[in-house]
């Protein structure tokens, strides 16, 4: 497939530990406003995957190409970031000092220049931007609460809700719903699915409900290569990852 | 803008801070030069000399709580930038002895006289006139912080090793400048000033003067420290502090964020060691020494890291019990000292002014130790 | 018994008769330097030098001194020394007691400026006699450095019945000096000239090199000069060869002081991620309690003063240790995970015990001496190494092997690795992490407290001696890569050469702050050191 119309392009990438291979020439391919689970047994590579695609790991060999023409392995973290790829992480990784408000204000898409930030002033849109998320992630009350005395739950929201701030072309999810209610993990999905179309999204996660509510192509890692991709019943029927992950 | 930038700035705290300033600005001149020697309410030109040099250290403290407090970099190299600001200001002091030095030298000071040297060096040149040397007590440490961070920053050096690094920074300095043939005084600095800006540094009038300047360059500092936090950079520095991965994954280039705060920091020092140099009348290179510039992040941990008026207290306070100790109980100074470095770090981990906060926390439950919150954790990548 | 005795005696009747025979033969060359003025002096002098019998030397000192007399009443040369008023005279040559005589009966034999060099050079050549091999060799020496032509035969001759290699590789040497800078050079044939430029850089020493430079530089024959000049390139090689050995030597020396210092941090900060600012005291303590042993051995066991050393090195490794595990227990435990904070308090820890030491044992320096195995030096090649710096290396080394066993090998050290590494895991295994903590922060102590034995040595025993070793230790452990002792090794004799090596070019100091500048620079490049670990674990 040639790269030139899609969104992320990874070829042959290789990352390793000392000596231990993390990624063994791995290739994925995602298309615009796709949406993608991602799943894998612990040490298949997959937040190793989300590493070299963010620029936090250096692979040692191989292609990442975003929209089919930049390379991600020359740019540092928070040039791919504004290329417009959004992470979150596993643990929730919130601002606690700040209040919600201020946590979705920095994650807010704006000038990212220290001279910008310190003249920084809010405008009306960015105002109102902010509410929008506030709503869509139901934290309006708790706008002016510090987040760090947010519940779990809550700030895995306040966390998603930074990354529809950031309104990136491509997100990168890393176990959104760990530690969530069935309730919370309803809704979560939710909100994914209401967020792809406009954006790009590659959910890493290891619950399986989870995985099958949201309904998307599905891709297998294991020792740091695809094993499997297509539908969720697709792969599950496929020996070898019944053998490897799911047989377990 | 610059209004609205300042006007953020200010908070309750700030209001306090900035009042207090403003009483000192104006009673001290007062108690000093105009309330008769034998009344209650008289200070001595001593006692203002050395309350200016506290405030010099708060200004150093307040330089070091925007680094440390805001943006986690421990530096353990501050006094570098304190003592270069000084040096800044001692050469322009030297200048001004003109021909009155010992050996009658117009232009060379006497030490260079001393070392035969014939001609002034070249980084001497411009120190006779006080806008350069003003400029340079900016420029010098602030590109020196650049260059400093640039590096260090860019190749993420972080935690102890930063620290680590600031203090060989500033170890490597007090080697340097000790060493005549570097030009500024070895061993015994610059000293023996005579007058600043044409009035005599030590008549009354010029002490009193240079005790305001430092209260006006105190405030002024607090005001652009106060506005920097509460602008969005002080928030993403804030949020840098405490996780700065997730920071850079939202796009922001976190090592220039530091570098500005870092060199802001190194700026402020500078300017305080230059207020320090004419109201204690010397600088020589001790001043770059390790443990002073070690000193100044206990004054900061004392008064409560982050805080800002916290650093200004603790420097305020440590201070004068050095000065209370090094006179009634010398022996007992480096105890004393010692002793609150480890139960400050132990008993009051956010400072004087985090104290309310810390008991209201532990108020509730009373299982929770002060010491609770530390365990023996694993410790990050050896 | 009897027969040893008998022996004895005749053995020293035949040394005096010996004596007697030579001070007969001497007696009127002696007495010729009372008489005929400057020049009689130097003819007789001349004539004692030519007799080439080592009892003249202490008549010619004496002359040379200008204890000589002449006795008005006989015209006897006695040597005078004056005694309140009068002088006391003795003979020259058998030193008997001559009696006393007042200031007028006696005159002195005075010497000029030709004599006074006449003098050095035929108590040179005498010397070159002299039963005693440690006289003829400074004799030997004496005449390199004058060059005087007159000592040219007597030093053949001595050569001709010298037993000892040394000393007549020296008379060779003084003998070559004075060949290639004398009138003879010009009589020389080109292989004698080629002999003696081969003597001279066979000296190999700086002096051999001005020798020939001068030589080079001179208006000798176009032969001698070129032969002097590739004599000199020659020796200007060998020497640079050897100051570059002998700055390896120091290189090592001072790597191995760093080692030693740092060796301990290794422990705490390397393998507990524990800041221990004051690691410096724990050196600084260790080597006070050598002070202290020494102090126990020179007041109750002075004849075992040289094992004072072997008894302080386990008592500083007990107390360092134990004032280790007291801070570890009071203070270091509740700052786990707080680098920073940890810093902080044992830096405050530091100037506790500075002050406690100053006010303990007074400011001043306190006196360490060196068993006797420790003292002095020996010559390796153009090397020359002390004992004391040795021993340093030595111990250096065996105390980095000792702690890799005991890490690698042993079941606290296996416990160590265990807890540094998962200690949720390792504590429900069943191992007392807390004690464990403890004790390892104890063991690094320790190792700082055998390097203050070490130190003791080479440093002042001061309240200040930590000081100067905790930045350089932390740059050692820093530079290494933290968390391998390896690392460690490779760093501290890395720094330790290069501090060397820059010496002569930039100056102590200077060579200091180059160092100091690298390593900042250094970080920058590879922020975890020389051996970094890799991988996901690193991140944090």
């Amino acid at each position: 497939m040639s790269a030139e119309s899609t969104l992320l392009y990874l070829d042959g990438v290789s990352v390793s530990f000392d000596g231990f291979k993390a990624l063994n020439s791995l290739s994925l391919v995602m298309m615009p406003g796709e949406m993608r689970a991602i799943i894998g047994p612990n040490g298949a590579g997959k937040t190793t995957m989300m590493d070299v695609i963010t620029g936090k790991t250096r692979p040692d060999t191989g292609t990442i190409l975003f929209e089919g023409d930049t390379d991600l392995t020359r740019l540092r973290e928070a040039a791919i970031a504004n290329l417009g790829i959004g992470r979150k992480f596993q643990r929730p990784t919130v601002f606690e000092p700040h209040t919600v408000w201020d946590n979705l204000e920095l994650a807010l898409k704006a000038p990212r220049r220290p001279l910008k930030t310190l003249t920084y002033a809010i405008s009306r849109d960015d105002r109102s931007r902010i509410e929008e998320i506030l709503d869509i992630t139901r934290l309006s009350a708790l706008r002016s609460r510090q987040a760090g005395s947010l519940s779990h739950g809550q700030k895995q929201w306040l966390e998603i809700g930074m990354l529809l701030a950031q309104d990136p072309k491509l997100l990168l999810v890393d176990e959104p719903v760990a530690g969530m209610t069935d309730a919370e993990t309803e809704q979560t999905a939710e909100l994914l699915c209401s967020i792809a179309g406009k954006h790009s999204v590659i959910v890493v996660e290891h619950d399986m409900s989870f995985v099958r509510a949201l309904g998307v192509k599905v891709t297998v890692l294991a020792e740091g290569s695809v094993l499997a991709e297509g539908s969720l019943d697709a792969v599950s029927a496929n020996q070898q990852v019944i053998d490897t992950y799911l047989g377990r | 803008m610059l209004l609205r930038f300042f006007l953020m700035g200010l908070d309750r705290k700030a209001g306090i801070v900035l009042t207090i300033l403003a009483i000192l600005a104006v009673a001290v001149p007062v108690m000093t030069l105009w309330v008769p020697a034998d009344s209650p309410f008289h200070l001595s030109v001593f006692t203002v000399s050395l309350l200016g040099k506290y405030l010099c250290f708060a200004l150093l403290a307040l330089a070091l709580d925007l680094v440390w407090g805001y943006c986690g970099i421990l530096s353990l190299g501050h006094a570098a930038f304190f003592a270069i600001g000084g040096y800044a200001m001692g050469m322009y002091l030297m200048r001004q002895i003109g021909p009155r030095g010992v050996y009658g030298n117009p232009v060379l000071p006497d030490f260079m006289v001393f070392l035969n040297w014939k001609e002034l060096p070249w980084y001497w040149w411009g120190f006779d006139q006080f806008w350069f040397a003003a400029v340079m007590v900016l420029v010098v440490p602030g590109a020196l912080a650049f260059a400093f961070g640039w590096f260090a920053f860019r190749s993420r050096v972080t935690g102890v090793y930063l620290s680590i690094i600031t203090q060989a920074l500033t170890f490597a300095l007090l080697l340097a400048f000790f060493r005549n043939d570097m030009g500024f005084g070895g061993n015994n600095g610059l000293t023996d000033f005579k007058d600043i800006l044409g009035y005599d540094i030590q008549a009354d009038t010029t002490r009193v003067a240079l005790f305001v300047a430092t209260v006006a360059a105190l405030a002024l500092s607090y005001m652009i420290a106060s506005g920097v936090i509460a602008s969005k950079l002080g928030k993403v520095l804030v949020a840098l502090r405490d996780a700065e991965s997730r920071v850079r994954f939202m796009g922001y280039d976190t090592e220039s964020y530091k570098l500005f705060a870092w060199t802001l920091s190194a700026c402020m020092a500078g300017v305080a060691g230059a207020l320090y140099v004419p109201q204690v009348g010397i600088i020589n290179p001790s001043e770059f020494a390790p443990a002073s510039s070690i000193e100044a992040v206990i004054w900061v941990a004392v008064g409560g890291r982050g805080t800002l008026a916290g650093a200004i207290l603790g420097a305020v306070l440590v201070n004068m019990g050095k000065s209370y100790f090094t006179g009634a109980l010398p022996e007992l100074w480096l105890f004393a000292l010692g002793g609150l470095f480890v139960a400050v770090t132990l008993f009051l981990p956010k400072g004087l002014l985090g104290l309310g906060a810390q008991l209201k926390a532990k108020l509730p439950g009373r299982k929770a130790s002060p010491l609770s919150n530390a365990q023996p954790a694993d410790q990050k990548g050896a | 018994m009897r027969r040893a005795l008998r022996w004895l005696m005749a053995v020293c009747v035949v040394v005096a008769t010996s004596t007697a025979a030579y001070a007969a033969d001497l007696r009127p060359l002696v007495q010729a330097l009372g008489s005929g003025g400057y020049s009689g002096t130097e003819k007789a002098l001349a004539q004692l030098s030519e007799a080439g019998d080592p009892a003249a030397v202490p008549v010619i000192e004496a002359l040379q001194a200008g204890d000589l007399y002449v006795r008005k009443s006989d015209g006897t040369v006695v040597v005078a020394r004056k005694s309140g008023d009068a002088f006391t005279l003795t003979d020259p040559l058998t030193r008997a007691a001559l009696g006393d005589a007042p200031a007028a009966a006696v005159e002195k034999i005075r010497i000029n400026n030709s004599l006074r060099r006449a003098i050095s050079a035929s108590l040179g050549a005498l010397t070159l006699m002299s039963p005693d091999a440690g006289v003829r060799r400074s004799a030997a020496d004496a005449v390199f450095k004058s060059r005087d032509a007159s000592a040219l035969e007597t030093l053949s001759a001595a050569i001709a019945k010298e037993q000892d290699k040394g000393v007549r590789a020296a008379m060779e040497q003084a003998r070559a000096a004075i060949l290639l800078t004398g009138e003879a050079a010009s009589k020389m044939t080109d292989a004698d000239i080629q002999a003696a430029t081969d003597t001279l850089t066979a000296r190999g020493d700086r002096d051999a090199l001005v020798l020939l430079n001068m030589v080079a530089g001179s208006g000798a024959s176009d032969v001698t000069k070129k032969l002097a000049a590739a004599a000199v390139s020659t020796l200007e090689q060998k020497l640079a060869f050897w100051a570059a050995l002998q700055n390896l030597w120091y290189g090592l020396s001072l790597g191995s002081v760093l080692l030693l210092a740092a060796i301990g941090l290794a422990v705490t900060f390397g393998v507990m991620g524990v800041i221990n600012m004051a690691h410096g005291e724990m050196v600084m303590i260790g080597a006070y309690t050598t002070f202290l042993v020494q102090e126990f051995f020179r007041a109750h066991a002075p004849g075992l003063f040289d094992l004072s050393i072997l008894v302080a090195l386990p008592a500083a490794f007990l107390v360092s240790g134990g004032v280790g595990i007291i801070i570890e227990r009071s203070v270091i435990r509740w700052l786990y995970g707080r680098p920073l904070e940890t810093l902080l308090a044992t830096w405050g820890l530091s100037l506790a015990l500075q002050q406690a030491v100053r006010s303990i044992f007074g400011p001043t320096n306190r006196e360490v001496g060196a068993p006797s195995w420790m003292s002095g030096a020996f010559e390796l090649g153009g090397l020359t190494i002390t004992y004391g710096r040795l021993w340093i290396v030595i111990f250096a080394f065996a105390v980095f092997a000792a702690l890799l066993v005991a890490l690698k090998r042993t079941w606290f050290g296996l416990s160590i690795r265990a807890v540094t590494q998962n200690r949720p895991m390792a504590n429900a295994m069943g191992i007392r992490t807390a004690r464990v903590d403890a004790l390892t922060f104890g063991l690094g102590s320790g190792i700082a407290g055998l390097a203050g034995v070490a130190l003791s040595q080479i440093d002042n025993v001061s309240p200040n001696l930590g000081q100067g070793y905790i930045l350089d230790s932390f740059m050692v452990v820093v530079f290494g890569g933290v968390g391998n002792l390896w690392g460690t090794l490779v760093g501290a004799l890395t720094l330790g050469s290069m501090n060397k090596f820059l010496e002569p070019y930039a100056g102590a100091v200077l060579g200091k702050i180059l160092v100091l500048i690298f390593i900042i620079l250094f970080i920058q490049r590879r922020p975890r050191g020389l051996f970094a670990l890799k991988g996901r674990a690193v991140e944090a």
